[in-house]
């Protein structure tokens, strides 16, 4: 089956790896018989999301992001339809904070988000920085999730807005709360890279099986077996238990 | 009176660390003294006579700094870092060991810089690029130049500011002042077929609009210009035109000064070198040197440790290349690529704070060209299992490929696979290649770094 992908701005938003979550996607798809088609988009570029199967999102440093943020806040009601159509959604680091309503800097100036993740970041003096390993609860499939965040922004959740996962260790959404990420549907939001996806595999998994639904197919995908995925995970999860922040 | 005391308390910590085996000593008498009296610092570059030269720059400093010192070393009695502990301690401790110096020569770390130029107060300072390099530790390239620039804006008019101008943000920190040199290539025909994905400032440092380049050589270096506000690369000063490649053995150009142009033959592979050179040369220039010793001490120049580095190892070889960030390890890769890959690679990822406890850059780096050519690829470090994720996602076939965590036991798993006369190839992270070469320190191979003498 085809899958349809959607990468926004990789030439702007790429700072921590990013192109290893697509990597994952891909092979990952491939291996099941699956095939990605993957459409990148520039600032001021038309583009129906809800005409793909999954969107990614990922980081930049400040310059970068300040470049398109205002193309992004102009999608993002398009961006919230597609979404409630099950379109899964990937935002890592900056795509993170710029889903939300928006970001204010410690100047006190304020860069407008696209709103799908009920949730505000505020700069803060000190930048969170180090592994991190959450525990996540994705409708009943309960695993950990391994990565490294390095952010300024303390991202607040709205009461009652859902997580990614609770924080083993590590410093998580605004290094006090204990919770990290944000999940809306099929859409999740996290500071995690390093990247994310390769030592995480469940996740990628989840993601892609709601893809594969939105592109008309089963969401069940045959497992792999995943024994350097475990190591990296086991290894990463360490790191984080020993030095992770807070 | 207090200088006295202190330095003579630091310098016998020195002698007791390296006495006692523990590698080198390199940092702890400057850390003491950093700590008891960070002033004295000001006080021993002071009395250095003919002042004072510091470089930075994400990659090429070590290099960069051992160029000059083979260019001046006949002309000064250099205090120079050679054994690259380049944050303030290890810059304490070079002017605490070396007293009867003419010239301090001193690498600087890129965070270190702006307290180290205010410390010091250099005659030459050589800023070389800005590449994404352990945002864990170091932050975005926007932070670091805003400190730098602040650093430049207390830099004394009679100082000379040495600039990379193929690098946007470094080039603009020269801009507007009288003494400065600014280096590039000029040699379109070098160019890559287009920027990298990790090409990191190609956005114009004026209006944010995107670069356009004529050549773009190493990362987002380049011959660049803006179609939005025209801004663009500056003239250069230093070039190097006509260049020759000569696979892994050297590089040959044409090199442009004020002082006149020559033909040199640097017996480093990889244009990242070339402009090591340049910086170097510029460098050397604002110290007084001629044309005729630059082209001298550049031709006779030999790799810093463990850069660029063969080894014997009985009837084998290794060839070592270290990898620290994305633009460095793709010139690996490039340099690499340009010589003939060897079939055996040994690759191998730490994760400690001067190797960036964040790995996820190895993702950044354009490691193809390796996987389709390599035969055998051994992973290893503490993070053997990250690198294997990452060349078997990119359809490195799992059966080439060998998960070795431990570095004594890769190294010889990889000498097993090398035929007799053939060659290892060895992509160490900075703390793997230390202690890489530390084994090969401790069968006899190679003499320890702080030995060697440029």
């Amino acid at each position: 089956m085809k899958i349809r992908v959607a990468h926004l701005y990789p030439d702007y938003l790429n700072i921590y790896a990013d192109r290893g979550n697509i990597a994952v996607f891909e092979r990952r798809a491939t291996l099941r018989g699956h095939e990605l088609e993957i459409t990148s988009l520039a600032p001021g570029e038309r583009l129906e999301p809800s005409a793909f199967d999954l969107i990614y999102i990922g980081g930049g440093q400040d310059r970068e992001q300040t470049l398109i943020a205002p193309d992004l806040a102009a999608r993002g009601e398009a961006i919230c339809k597609a979404v409630d159509g099950g379109t899964a959604l990937l935002a890592v680091c900056g795509g993170y904070q710029l889903l939300g309503r928006g970001y204010r800097g410690r100047d006190g100036s304020t860069m407008p988000g696209a709103g799908l993740f009920p949730h505000e970041t505020i700069a803060g003096d000190k930048r969170l920085i180090g592994d991190v390993l959450l525990e996540v609860d994705l409708d009943g499939l309960v695993t950990t999730v391994a990565g490294f965040e390095n952010h300024a922004g303390r991202t607040l959740l709205d009461a009652g807005a859902a997580p990614l996962g609770r924080v083993v260790a590590g410093h998580g959404n605004d290094g006090t709360s204990g919770y990290e990420g944000c999940r809306v549907g099929t859409a999740i939001g996290t500071y995690l890279h390093g990247p994310l996806l390769p030592r995480n595999p469940v996740l990628a998994d989840w993601l892609l099986g709601q893809a594969l639904a939105h592109a008309g197919g089963s969401d069940e995908l045959e497992p792999l077996p995943d024994e350097l995925e475990r190591l990296a995970h086991a290894v990463s999860a360490g790191r984080a238990r020993s030095r992770g922040g807070r | 009176m207090r200088l006295t005391v202190e330095t003579s308390a630091a310098r016998l910590v020195g002698r007791v660390s390296r006495a006692a085996g523990c590698g080198g000593g390199t940092t702890l008498p400057g850390k003491l003294l950093w700590k008891v009296d960070p002033a004295a610092v000001d006080a021993l570059a002071a009395r250095l006579p003919s002042g004072v030269a510091l470089v930075s720059a994400t990659n090429g400093k070590t290099t960069t700094s051992a160029m000059i010192a083979r260019i001046l070393g006949p002309r000064y009695r250099l205090a120079w870092n050679n054994s690259g502990a380049n944050l303030a301690s290890g810059i304490a401790s070079t002017l605490l060991s070396t007293p009867s110096a003419d010239l301090g020569l001193l690498e600087v770390d890129e965070f270190a810089l702006p307290e180290v130029m205010r410390r010091v107060q250099p005659r030459v300072v050589a800023l070389g690029n800005l590449f994404r390099d352990q945002l864990d530790r170091y932050g975005e390239l926007e932070h670091i130049a805003e400190r730098w620039r602040e650093a430049v804006s207390g830099l004394s008019p009679t100082s000379t500011l040495v600039v990379n101008a193929d690098d946007p943000l470094v080039a603009d920190l020269a801009e507007g002042r009288a003494r400065a040199l600014r280096y590039g290539l000029d040699d379109p025909r070098l160019a890559r077929s287009g920027l990298q994905h990790a090409a990191d400032s190609k956005y114009c440092v004026r209006c944010g609009g995107p670069y356009s380049y004529a050549a773009a050589y190493v990362g987002h270096l380049g011959d660049y210009r803006c179609p939005a506000c025209g801004h663009s690369r500056p003239p250069l000063d230093v070039a190097a035109r006509s260049i020759d490649l000569e696979a892994l053995d050297a590089s040959a150009f044409d090199l442009v000064t004020p002082a006149g142009t020559a033909r040199v033959r640097l017996p480093l592979p990889g244009l990242y070198n070339v402009y090591n050179a340049l910086a170097a040369t510029a460098t050397a220039l604002a110290l007084d040197a001629s044309l005729d010793e630059i082209v001298a001490g550049l031709g006779s120049f030999t790799a810093a440790f463990g850069r660029f580095e063969r080894i014997k190892a009985g009837d084998q070889q290794i060839l070592m290349l270290l990898i620290k960030n994305p633009a460095g390890a793709n010139e690996a890769v490039r340099t690499l690529e340009e010589g003939g890959v060897p079939e055996t690679l040994l690759i191998a990822l730490n994760d400690r704070i001067a190797d960036g406890r964040d790995v996820s850059w190895i993702w950044d780096v354009d490691f193809e060209p390796l996987l389709r050519e390599a035969r055998r690829i051994i992973v290893s470090g503490e993070r053997a299992a990250e690198l294997a994720l990452r060349f078997t996602y990119a359809g490195f076939s799992p059966s080439q490929l060998e998960v070795i965590p431990g570095l004594r036991e890769a190294l010889d798993r990889g000498l097993d696979l090398t035929p007799v006369g053939g060659e290892l190839g060895v992509l160490p992270t900075y703390t793997a290649m230390l202690d890489l070469r530390a084994i090969a320190v401790s069968r006899g191979l190679v003499r320890p770094f702080w030995e060697e003498t440029a």
